[in-house]
């Protein structure tokens, strides 16, 4: 293979992740202006058994490279990725902005020296190479971004981003790909321990009342759990609430929290970084109080108020007698 | 055991900053400047690993930036590190993540730590790849955001966590790098004393040529170019809720009522 459009298929603990229909659904977008074929690469102890679910529409090939470990292994990963972008020579990789690939892909673009970018919401093809958005300063803007001189360039898509590629005919051919990786592991697994439960589940949550760093003392925790209570929602919170141990992680929505889709989100006191988002974009109805009126959170909400949390807190607690 | 721990000074947009109309770049003027949150979780991170080893170890904070980068680095030592090294080159303004890995690596392997600690991400350009990319120039083990770290004679057992709060345990072995996610530790906060006796501490301004780099050799490495700047499109426009708190209040209480019926 010359050229074309090599994607990074990714399986946790036996299935594939959404990501990876998402990544040949966005390969699919630009395979005619990127040329060449649309092979899917996946990186796994038995990728036959995900061979045909990943030969989706508009995917011209599946490469198999068996994993010698039961789970990921981030330098197998690299390896593996180093040999596929050595004998295919593609001219676009995508793979996911996800926490498995941000362990390998940049160590692979270093000394690949590859184009790369990470996070990125939009690819478009422009002159014969990619042409990409991503955020800036921290989200507040986005950044238009190329890659000048690069035979290949490696991009990482955010989650949920992309439209996914539709589940095709199955029947794109399947080539095993021999790469050395016996010696290739730097770590051992030990052990996955699942989240806890805790009690609580934010996921099942028709109201969830989020606060986040506008809360600026552990004390005031303890009055929005009861305002929560009193409007019949549950009590949910960012990152840094959780980090600073206020609250359990079973309460903590955004990537590496819950995924939630209440019917209403009230997000208090959040700015809305991305990881944030990523956990509850999909809310039918997102209400946002913040005091800066740039605060990404405003780009999701249907309904927003830049305002001091606790003023509202204030009047909702009279509203409520 | 030696610790290299880089850190970024970051820029916070001011909430009322305006984008000029080439869309090249903010003006300055619109900035603040702070230490990455992520590096002071690394930075107390080496400095536990430090002391706990009987405290006759060394950690080494690294930035790449101009002078007012020193603030970075400064703060590093007076929260614990015992010395600190900037590098910089005006060539280096707009480096992208494998720039700034680049940069650092030669830094680095002059070094020769047994362990390098990056934050996960930064908090302005939220790219999530300078400490990877640190590890591929470096050909070092790495083990990306981690939330637990114990230290046990050449090997590290490492809680990695995973999206959806799943976190997988796994074993690496020195030299290695590893990216800090927040919430690892209470990162302390340094006193007065300790701010004054910063300025005490070696603090090595290096340029491109002290590690055998040009700028050209940097730009290589580079993986991007940045062609402007835009506001983000708006996927919905927020209907905004004015008037008095107790109105918004109210509105508030009213939508919450409309959805859940």
């Amino acid at each position: 293979m010359m050229g074309g459009t090599l994607v990074v298929a990714e399986t946790r603990q036996g299935a594939v992740r959404d990501i990876s229909f998402e990544l040949i659904g966005a390969a699919g977008q630009i395979k005619q202006q990127v040329g060449g074929p649309l092979v899917v690469a996946i990186i796994d102890p038995d990728p036959a058994a995900h061979a045909a679910a990943l030969a989706c529409d508009g995917v011209d090939e599946v490469l198999a490279v068996t994993s010698p470990t039961a789970g990921f292994e981030a330098h197998i990963a690299q390896r593996a990725l180093e040999a596929l972008i050595a004998s295919e020579r593609p001219r676009l990789v995508l793979a996911a902005h996800s926490i498995d690939a941000l362990g390998f892909a940049p160590a692979t673009a270093a000394a690949a020296g590859l184009g790369f970018a990470t996070d990125v919401i939009e690819v478009s093809w422009e002159d014969g190479g990619p042409v990409v958005r991503r955020g800036a300063y921290g989200g507040k803007l986005v950044a238009e971004c190329d890659f000048p001189a690069k035979q290949c360039t490696l991009l990482l898509l955010r989650p949920a981003t992309f439209a996914p590629a539709g589940p095709g005919a199955g029947d794109a051919p399947v080539r095993d790909v021999d790469v050395a990786l016996d010696d290739a592991a730097q770590t051992t697994h030990l052990g996955y321990q699942e989240p806890q439960a805790d009690g609580v589940d934010i996921a099942t949550a028709d109201v969830l009342l989020s606060i986040g760093r506008g809360v600026e003392d552990q004390d005031d925790v303890e009055r929005f759990g009861s305002l929560a209570e009193r409007m019949g929602a549950t009590l949910s919170a960012s990152r840094p609430l959780v980090d600073a141990g206020w609250l359990p992680a079973a309460r903590q929505v955004g990537q590496s929290g819950q995924t939630v889709k209440p019917r209403v989100y009230l997000a208090l006191g959040i700015s809305g970084a991305v990881q944030h988002l990523a956990g509850m974009r999909t809310a039918e109805t997102i209400v946002a109080v913040n005091t800066d009126p740039e605060a990404p959170i405003f780009g999701v909400a249907h309904y927003g108020a830049v305002m001091d949390l606790f003023e509202l807190a204030d009047e909702l607690e009279r509203a409520l007698g | 055991m030696k610790v290299v721990v880089p850190v970024k000074q970051v820029a916070a947009l001011d909430d009322e900053f305006e984008l000029p109309s080439d869309g090249a770049d903010v003006d300055p003027a619109d900035l603040e400047w702070e230490l990455n949150e992520w590096d002071a979780f690394s930075l107390q991170a080496a400095l536990d690993l430090r002391d706990g080893a009987g405290g006759d170890g060394e950690v080494v904070a690294i930035t790449v930036g101009d002078e007012d980068a020193d603030e970075a680095v400064l703060n590093a030592l007076a929260r614990g590190a015992d010395r600190a090294i900037r590098i910089w080159d005006d060539g280096l303004r707009d480096a992208d993540a494998l720039a700034v890995a680049r940069v650092l690596a030669a830094a680095v392997d002059r070094e020769q730590p047994d362990l390098v600690l990056c934050g996960v991400q930064s908090s302005d350009a939220v790219n999530s790849a300078t400490g990877v990319a640190l590890a591929g120039f470096l050909g070092l083990a790495h083990v990306a955001v981690a939330k637990g770290i114990v230290h046990d004679g050449g090997r590290l057992t490492v809680e990695r966590e995973l999206e959806g709060g799943l976190v997988e345990q796994l074993a690496v072995a020195l030299p290695a790098l590893l990216t800090i996610q927040t919430g690892i530790n209470e990162p302390g906060y340094a006193t007065l004393r300790q701010i004054k006796q910063a300025r005490d501490k070696p603090l090595a301004v290096t340029s491109l040529a002290d590690l055998g780099l040009d700028v050209e050799a940097v730009a290589a490495a580079a993986g991007s170019r940045r062609r402007g700047l835009a506001m983000p499109a708006q996927g919905q426009q927020a209907e905004i809720l004015d008037g008095s708190p107790a109105d918004v209040a109210a509105r508030i209480l009213e939508i919450v009522g409309e959805q859940v019926r």
